[in-house]
């Protein structure tokens, strides 16, 4: 029927990173309004790299697809790295390119993660939209 | 049925199947509200040139086609942004006369419109709020207990938006009334699909939207016994609902326009009129036969293809989902096909957690929708299961 969902399908169905770490430094969870989609991160630190990070919760496929895609990206690179990503910065890796009302879905892992950053940084959060 | 009236359906090729949401319009709505701003637009009950006393008449005619829709009196029907409005109104406006302890009886198939007002004043106020959970069916579990006399107010959905129950409305209305509580209609999904009588149905407030109705968005409806609100507190203050202002007093104008503040959306009325009087020349009861028929074609359909679907779906809507398939990603295959269905939590989170999902597809219809728009539905859904099962997520 449509190609983007084959694509998306393998991250769908087997999403990489999935589950809750029992070892953390931060744990952070957000929900979109619109589906009512839940994503909940936990992630190890270590000299301010992600040495670890996983995703749970319930989304569709472009929430769960962009998770999985974001937590391989984001694994071992520094948080300042991604603190400095825009929404466009990602949505490029993502490489999907979802209708403007589910941009939303694509972007609402990526922006719980980068204010799970700011909240453990003690940073104001005022800047992430 | 009379699929040409509407302009949006004729323009693009698209099958509209969420008129739950927002209905279409018919062109002669479309055409009152621009005869409006292009011919008289003007303030209502202020000026006294031509064009603004016929602004205002129009604007009261309105009134008394809406109270003669649902069996009321013209000062009964107040004007509001919609059925969300209306709600909050009430809910602002009654709490003063309840005590710390008092209930409020609502459902678990509550819009949140009809939820979160009653909420979070109850919360302020230390009342207790009470559910009537609902059956297996999606029907109401109503056990006469649940109401007492600390009950004070029942407010309960007629139809539902997700799961298409038809509630027996009399039957509790009766028993709160018998235990001195108010009772409160959300008739969003009900007015303007079915025949509605207040003295009938005998409910204190009724509340509705325009928009679901083939009205203009923006004008919503208030219904309440002439009695209740003439003792009722207004809800928003401003100009239009007094009647004499000093610096530090001020003499509410009379029912309804004591609870119409400030500049009303004069053209949306005018629209919501004509909106009613093409519902009474088709004929309600009409309408009612027509949605039914296509929700009975579309179930059985859906329940071919082995599609779930919740509750016992009767008048105008039909939830279901697709295993292992979110809503969102159905709604947005079904879009790449032209169809425009809804995906999501509907406004009923604490819904969804009780039928334990996140949310639903949901099919609803109006009196321009056809078999044939169940026929391009049913197809595309068809491929959509074959497309999940080619990719091992579904039966
Ligand atoms: C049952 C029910 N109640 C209340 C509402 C709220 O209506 P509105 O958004 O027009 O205020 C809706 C519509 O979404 C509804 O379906």
């Amino acid at each position: 029927m449509e190609l983007l969902y084959e694509e998306l399908m393998d991250h769908y169905k087997d999403p990489r990173n999935y589950g809750v770490l029992k070892d953390f430094d931060i744990k952070e969870s957000d929900s979109n309004p619109l589906c009512g989609d839940e994503i909940l991160f936990t992630i190890k630190l270590e000299d301010e790299r992600i040495k670890d990070i996983k995703f749970s919760g319930a989304g569709c496929a472009i929430s769960r697809s962009s998770d999985s895609i974001l937590t391989e990206y984001v694994k071992g690179r520094s948080i300042n790295e991604i603190l400095k990503m825009s929404n466009d910065d990602f949505l490029k890796i993502y490489g999907f390119k979802p209708s403007a009302m589910r941009v939303k879905c694509a972007l609402l892992g990526f922006i719980a993660l980068k204010k799970a950053i700011l909240r453990y940084l003690n940073q104001p959060i005022k800047n992430v939209p | 049925m009379r699929k040409d009236d509407f302009p949006l359906l004729k323009n693009r090729k698209i099958v509209y199947l969420d008129s739950a949401a927002t209905s279409q319009k018919p062109s002669i709505v479309i055409e009152a509200m621009n005869d409006f701003y292009t011919r008289y637009n003007s303030n209502v009950h202020r000026g006294v040139y031509s064009i603004s006393e016929e602004a205002t008449l129009e604007y009261e005619k309105a009134r008394e086609k809406v109270a003669e829709f649902i069996n009321a009196l013209p000062s009964e029907i107040i004007f509001t942004r919609g059925t969300t409005e209306s709600l909050n109104l009430l809910a602002y406006s009654l709490i003063d006369d309840l005590k710390e302890n008092d209930e409020i009886l609502l459902s678990e198939m509550e819009h949140h419109s009809n939820l979160v007002p009653w909420q979070q004043l109850a919360k302020k106020n230390n009342i207790k709020l009470k559910f009537i959970h609902i059956n297996k069916n999606g029907q109401l579990d109503f056990d006469p207990n649940l109401i007492n006399n600390k009950t004070k107010i029942v407010s309960l959905v007629h139809v539902s938006n997700v799961l298409g129950t038809i509630n027996d409305i009399k039957k509790i209305a009766k028993e709160a009334h018998d235990k001195g509580a108010l009772f409160i209609l959300d008739g969003a999904q009900s007015v303007g699909h079915m025949k509605i009588d207040v003295k009938d149905l005998d409910v204190d407030f009724l509340a509705f939207s325009s928009h679901k109705m083939l009205g203009p968005m923006g004008i919503g409806v208030l219904y309440g016994k002439s009695d209740l609100l003439e003792t009722m507190n207004p809800f928003l203050y401003g100009g239009d609902m007094i009647k004499q202002v000093s610096l530090y007093e001020t003499r509410f104008n009379d029912v309804p326009w004591k609870f119409e503040a400030g500049t009303p959306n004069v053209a949306s009325v005018i629209g919501l009129k004509k909106a009613i009087e093409y519902i009474n020349e088709i004929g309600i009861d009409d309408i009612e036969k027509h949605n039914r028929k296509l929700v009975k074609y579309t179930v059985e359909k859906l329940k071919k293809l082995g599609i779930k679907v919740y509750g016992t779906p009767k008048l105008n809507v039909i939830s279901f989902n697709i295993d292992g398939m979110h809503p969102h990603d159905v709604s947005s295959l079904l879009n790449q096909n032209r169809i425009c269905i809804r995906g999501g939590h509907m406004c009923c989170m604490p819904l969804m957690k009780k039928l334990s999902v996140n949310g639903v597809c949901r099919v609803s219809f109006n009196l321009y929708n056809e078999k044939k728009d169940v026929d391009e539905l049913i197809k595309a859904l068809n491929e959509i299961l074959i497309l999940a099962e080619k990719n091992g997520i579904a039966v």
